[in-house]
């Protein structure tokens, strides 16, 4: 307190106006002196909030992971040990972390793949009423419940669903029934398949796909096209040498929340999935009815460690930018 | 990006584009045909016939309304705690150039970044080494490390639009901080923050990953859902709390839009 007083006294000399009165009026005046000091007391809550709150939960996670379960008591040893992280390479959990990787990476590319078009048509030649348009098209399905887009799925992949119906007035059954009956991306019906699995995530993610390719699309000046097509360029040379290359980065940026989303999600492969697991079903087993927090932790520090690496790489690409 | 008046979409483009939309649209409208249907056990398409009887069974279910009603209160409290968080964080970054500021952005978008089963199990297991019991308020604590993240992204928009000589003016003419931040910076920033709020609701609103790991005993709606879909009990009620769901979510993202709508509409504004 008193070095804040003693700045008021040494301040308040050159200054033009005479200091404001009251206790507000004197703290603003410190404010305006000590810009330093009001940027502290505006960053210390949410500084604090998230330091504490999310960060030290982060940090009592990692320090779960170097502890163990017995196996024979089921009580956690408080013992720093890499035992736990080691239990991640036995074939099974490999297993888990792999398919989940592979389904990340999968959708990722196909939620690219349809979200291109929308972003580039939205961001190149939708107008007025249009752009609105396609600016909720695309925000109404992304904020709408996420478990409600879920259960839609169900119902439209179950077998008596509206898929079924369809594809049965269009006499393409077989075609559905030699999908199911391929290994591995086949099952009983779609609603039970690493198929419906992948549409479902592909559906609930693409909107965060579009949004970055949009931005990233919406900055790429015009004249640059059209100097493209001066220089004698096709549509195609010009979207493959210009336009392609400045959306990379929109692309990236949207596949990290993609990427990142699929990794870390339980409920889709729960609800519209096989009886193989995934990262997070596994995180879920092992520290609810299995009690096995160690390892629950150790498994999710995979997501962690590969998304670290891959937003290190995203940075280098300019992905930040276009987020 | 201009095009030229005569520069007329592809086909194949509006096409695709056309179809892209409609794939975001059809699944969500088919939810509000299945409320009404009258088959009971199956998925079945299309539906048998059509009722409004489970309208009324709905509205006459007490867990329904106490998840819903417990859910409101875990979006409003969170949403308030996110709304001071993340505007001050607004501020901050935006006004002034700071060694860290890079490190703090990096940290409102991490819990979003990362994803949601981390923050849920990493809030789980402090609570666990730390013994504290579940309660609305372990929801809550959660639900508001997200919610910062829509805030802080709507804040830090209208902020950078918003210029600082408008805040030296209001100084220059006498107005102390506090008077300068309820006439000049408030008004400015209201709509953003309006609508930053709105979408940090919707978010806890229907946040499900993170609240299975925060919560005892208790069911927020999207819990109750949940548990609906892996053990179904009384399907078509879970259709219409279905229906019900994305028509109450619609008003607050329509709201939003029109708040924000004047230019600053920043792609990744969302989750």
């Amino acid at each position: 307190m008193t070095s804040a007083t003693a700045t008021l006294d040494h301040a308040s000399a050159p200054a033009i106006l005479p200091a404001k009165g009251g206790i507000a009026g004197a703290l603003s005046d410190l404010f305006w002196r000590r810009p330093k000091f009001l940027l502290m007391l505006m960053l210390l809550p949410p500084v604090l909030w998230l330091g504490i709150v999310y960060l030290g939960s982060l940090l009592a996670l990692l320090l779960q992971s170097f502890f163990s379960i017995d196996e024979y008591s089921g009580l956690i040893n408080r013992e720093f040990t890499l035992k736990t992280y080691g239990e991640l390479l036995l074939p099974s959990n490999l297993d888990i972390i792999l398919r989940t990787v592979s389904m990340a990476a999968m959708v990722t590319l196909a939620s690219a793949v349809i979200a291109f078009p929308i972003a580039y048509f939205a961001a190149r030649y939708a107008r007025g009423k249009w752009k609105a348009l396609f600016y909720l098209g695309i925000m109404l399905p992304l904020w709408s419940s996420y478990l409600v887009k879920v259960y839609a799925w169900k119902l439209i992949l179950a077998k008596e669903g509206i898929l079924t119906w369809l594809l049965a007035k269009l006499h393409l059954i077989w075609l559905l029934d030699a999908w199911l009956s391929l290994p591995i991306v086949g099952g009983n019906s779609l609603s039970v398949s690493f198929t419906g699995t992948f549409i479902v995530f592909v559906y609930v993610w693409l909107p965060f796909m579009i949004l970055p390719i949009q931005a990233a699309l919406e900055r790429v000046p015009g004249n640059l096209i059209e100097a493209s097509s001066d220089l004698g360029a096709s549509p195609r040379q010009t979207f493959s040498n210009v336009i392609f290359p400045l959306a990379l980065p929109g692309i990236v940026a949207g596949s990290i929340f993609t990427f990142s989303l699929t990794l870390g999600d339980y409920i889709i492969p729960q609800i519209v999935g096989t009886s193989r697991l995934f990262i997070g079903q596994a995180v879920y087993a092992h520290q609810g009815t299995a009690g096995n927090i160690p390892l629950a932790a150790a498994f999710t520090v995979v997501p962690i460690v590969i998304m670290a690496f891959y937003l290190w790489g995203a940075r280098r690409m300019g992905a930040f930018d276009a987020l | 990006m201009r095009s030229d008046p005569n520069n007329r979409a592809p086909l194949t483009l509006k096409i695709a584009a056309g179809a892209g939309l409609l794939f975001l649209h059809l699944p969500i409208l088919l939810i509000f045909v299945y409320a009404f249907t009258t088959e009971e056990k199956t998925y079945q398409w299309p539906p048998p016939g059509l009722t409004t009887e489970w309208f009324a069974v709905t509205w006459n279910r007490p867990d329904v309304w106490e998840a819903l009603k417990l859910s409101v209160q875990v979006a409003a409290v969170s949403t308030a705690i996110a709304l001071v968080l993340g505007t001050l964080c607004a501020a901050a970054v935006s006004g002034s150039k700071f060694f860290g500021r890079e490190t703090i952005s990096l940290l409102v978008i991490l819990p979003i970044a990362l994803p949601g089963i981390i923050t849920g199990i990493s809030l789980r297991s402090a609570f666990s080494l730390m013994d504290i019991p579940f309660s609305t308020w372990t929801i809550i604590l959660g639900h508001a490390t997200f919610c910062v993240v829509v805030v802080y992204n709507n804040a830090v928009a209208r902020f950078r639009r918003t210029s600082g000589s408008m805040i030296e003016a209001s100084m220059d003419l006498g107005a102390n901080g506090f008077q300068t931040f309820r006439y000049v910076v408030l008004p400015n920033i209201g709509t953003a923050l309006l609508a930053g709020g709105m979408l940090a609701f919707a978010l806890s609103f229907d946040e499900v990953i993170v609240t299975t790991f925060t919560a005892g005993q208790q069911q927020t709606l999207p819990i109750w859902m949940l548990e609906e879909l892996v053990r179904p009990r009384q399907r078509p009620v879970t259709n219409v709390v279905a229906m019900v769901v994305v028509l109450v979510t619609l008003l607050p993202i329509l709201a939003a839009y029109y708040l924000t709508r004047d230019g600053d509409q920043i792609a990744g504004a969302g989750k």
